[in-house]
């Protein structure tokens, strides 16, 4: 403090290029770790690994964990784990397979294809999410079991559960436009995905310039203007470069011709046409966006990291922790829901083991993406990150040809690596856990 | 500074009664405090005084009693009831969340949001940068975790929680127990700028020569009773430690 008194009326004192960007430095450590990841693959599959092919793939490979993710950051950020999100994506897939198999069409007689189904059982499986993570969050904050064992309890009954619901038969295929939310069998083409893209770009710099203008009326301290700018251009760039590559992973030519023929058109002679961005993508930016609103600008959010920082300091300030355990494990079940649209989507069909170990996935996503087990402190698009890292390195890993064992055996000592590095760099920047 | 006791005391905590299992953690104690006040609450480990207390914040609910805020009956069932009465507490260690920064705390349970219903965290920037000119000129770390801070800093935001939201009964349980010399003489004098703008504050502490310097009078408990309420100026260290340990009232300096 004595420092800052003496330098405060002089010349600010000079920062770093990084400094001066206020990016924070853990998410720089995380993208770096990413980066090199890639590079390795890329060089050991002599360029196979970041093609606009395998990243296309890497990207939907990633999106159904990532979805749970960013609400197991709310789950371990109070202090609490769920086990239980594999087999909830079991039950709430089970569900809305047999109502757009079964009950919609047969039991309520709409007929397959009818346009109403895919929306009706998205809604059905949301509700039966939201019904069962509430219900958990009601016995962990209101009766004061511990989240560990009413999840692990709740992991063999979900699980079974959606065993019981289907028999444990393979129900599919499912409806065709339930299908276009899975991945490659929908996605926004090449000028949709531009659209989207310069929107993104757009709002990103309006988000950059509203903080600014916000600090300048407050009269804060600003970074210098060049740092915004640089800051804004790589967020472009990143933006726009991501959709270039969607765009550039074409559309087979006799997937091509067939999609043709099937509208009773011609396919003109050497047409090419990229993908773009994926529909699972879409929803997972969304859930992002809204996750991170929610986490950093609402009441909920600012409870959620009150009461994981200390619960006592947020029962004493008025706020209701036991609802307030409801609502998160409400958050979660939704996000279940959502990947299981996903997941079941991308198969094409309800699987009897679906999600299977997806908690640990899940859950070290959220670890590795810097979210702390001693709660308090967790960021959405750190989970994120930490899905896309472990995805690929098992993706990356298949294509080398390291065999099954070997591969979880290196996903197991990253998680531990990951962690460990994780509490070395809190202690050296003085962040007591 | 002399206190004007003649009226109606801001709050005044009759017969209170609470009892866990078969112990009576509190057992019939009658305390009150006026404005411009400073009542220091003392005894052992166990004497009941942070139980007594806790009924007025409204985190334990008394068995049997009256609470009578200003001289009207006051229904204090929770933390938020007694905000409503302007009675706010500062604990030692309880009172903040560490991993927010120092006006997330401050306005943590009563966010300022804006006309989307978001919270308004440069709004309430703005808030505590004006607060804390008043209180703590030195602070200076206002987007910095409240973990990073020093307990003295620590402290002065806890402190300007109660003051931004207008207490008139502050609650203070041992509010320099860690605090260094320096910083606890900046407590110190923060108590004397409240008590000038006629903020009564229950104090809570161990500290015999803390108890002098800060309380007018003080209210001393033993296994869950009253031993009984003295005049603290005229009262000499020892008195107060027979109070304490022996559970002797000295009637003479009765207050």
């Amino acid at each position: 403090m004595s420092d800052a008194t003496s330098t405060g009326a002089g010349p600010r004192p000079r920062r770093g290029f990084l400094a001066a960007l206020e990016i924070d430095t853990r998410l720089l450590g995380m993208i770096g770790a990413f980066f090199v990841i890639c590079l390795v693959f890329n060089v050991w599959t002599e360029g196979r690994f970041l093609t606009p092919r395998n990243i296309f793939n890497l990207t939907i490979q990633t999106v159904s964990v990532a979805i749970m993710a960013t609400g197991m950051v709310f789950v371990i950020v109070t202090r609490h784990i769920d086990l239980s999100v594999g087999a909830l994506l079991a039950t709430c897939s089970a569900v809305m397979a047999m109502t757009q198999t079964e009950i919609l069409p047969n039991a309520l007689g709409l007929g397959f294809g009818h346009p109403l189904i895919p929306w009706v059982t998205i809604l059905a499986g949301i509700a039966t999410g939201v019904i069962i993570g509430a219900f958990h969050g009601y016995l962990i904050g209101y009766l004061a079991i511990p989240a560990f064992i009413v999840t692990l309890g709740g992991l063999l009954v979900w699980r079974n559960v959606a065993w019981f619901l289907t028999r444990g038969q393979t129900i599919g295929p499912l409806d065709e436009t339930f299908q276009t939310l899975g991945g490659i069998n929908g996605t926004l083409g090449e000028t949709g995905s531009w659209i989207l893209g310069g929107l993104a770009a757009l709002a990103a710099i309006w988000g950059l310039w509203s903080v600014r203008r916000n600090k300048v009326r407050h009269e804060f301290p600003v970074k210098p203007v060049w740092a915004e700018v640089t800051l804004a251009a790589i967020v472009v760039a990143a933006i726009l470069g991501f959709v270039a590559t969607l765009n550039a992973y074409e559309i087979p030519e006799r997937r091509l011709a067939q999609m043709f023929e099937a509208r009773g058109e011609v396919m003109p002679e050497g047409l090419t046409v990229g993908y773009g961005v994926p529909f699972s993508v879409l929803l997972l930016i969304a859930i992002a966006t809204a996750m991170t609103i929610v986490a950093q600008k609402t009441r909920l959010g600012r409870y959620i990291f009150a009461a994981g920082g200390n619960p006592d300091a947020a029962e004493l300030s008025g706020i209701d922790t036991r609802l307030l355990t409801v609502k998160v494990f409400a958050i979660v079940g939704a996000l279940c829901a959502l990947s299981a649209v996903v997941a079941s989507a991308r198969l094409t069909f309800h699987s009897n083991d679906i999600g299977t170990l997806d908690e640990l996935r899940v859950i070290a996503a959220a670890v590795i993406g810097g979210t702390a087990l001693a709660g308090g402190v967790g960021t959405i698009y750190g989970a994120i990150l930490g899905a896309l890292i472990m995805q690929s390195l098992q993706s990356g890993m298949a294509m080398v040809g390291v065999d099954a064992p070997y591969q979880n055996i290196v996903v197991g000592v990253v998680l531990v690596v990951a962690v460990l590095v994780d509490i070395i760099y809190r202690r050296r920047t003085g962040d007591r856990i | 500074m002399t206190i004007d006791r003649s009226g109606t005391p801001l709050v005044e905590m009759r017969d209170m009664v609470k009892s866990f299992g078969g112990i009576h953690a509190v057992d019939h104690v009658t305390v009150n405090l006026y404005p411009g006040e400073v009542v220091g609450i003392l005894g052992h480990n166990g004497a009941g005084k942070s139980v007594l207390m806790k009924m007025l914040s409204g985190a334990i609910q008394r068995d049997a009693g009256e609470i009578i805020v200003k001289g009207q009956s006051a229904q204090i069932n929770n933390p938020r009831d007694a905000r409503r009465y302007r009675i706010e507490t500062i604990y030692q260690y309880l009172a903040l969340a560490d991993n927010l920064d120092a006006a997330a705390n401050l306005f943590l349970g009563r966010e300022l949001v804006t006309p989307l219903g978001l919270v308004d965290d440069a709004q309430m920037e703005a808030e505590t940068r004006k607060i804390m000119k008043r209180l703590n000129p030195n602070f200076r770390r206002y987007t910095a975790p409240v973990k990073a801070l020093s307990g003295g800093q620590r402290q002065s935001v806890a402190i300007a929680r109660a003051v931004y939201f207008n207490a008139e009964i502050l609650i203070m349980d041992e509010p320099t127990a860690a605090l260094g010399v320096e910083e606890t003489r900046m407590v110190a004098e923060l108590i004397d700028e409240l008590k000038r703008q006629g903020i009564g504050i229950f104090l809570i502490d161990h500290d015999i020569h803390q108890v002098k310097a800060l309380c007018d009078r003080a209210s001393v408990m033993k296994n869950g009773q009253l031993v009984g309420t003295v005049d603290v100026h005229r009262a000499t260290e020892d008195d107060l430690l027979g109070m304490i340990i022996a559970g002797k009232n000295p009637e003479h300096l009765a207050a």
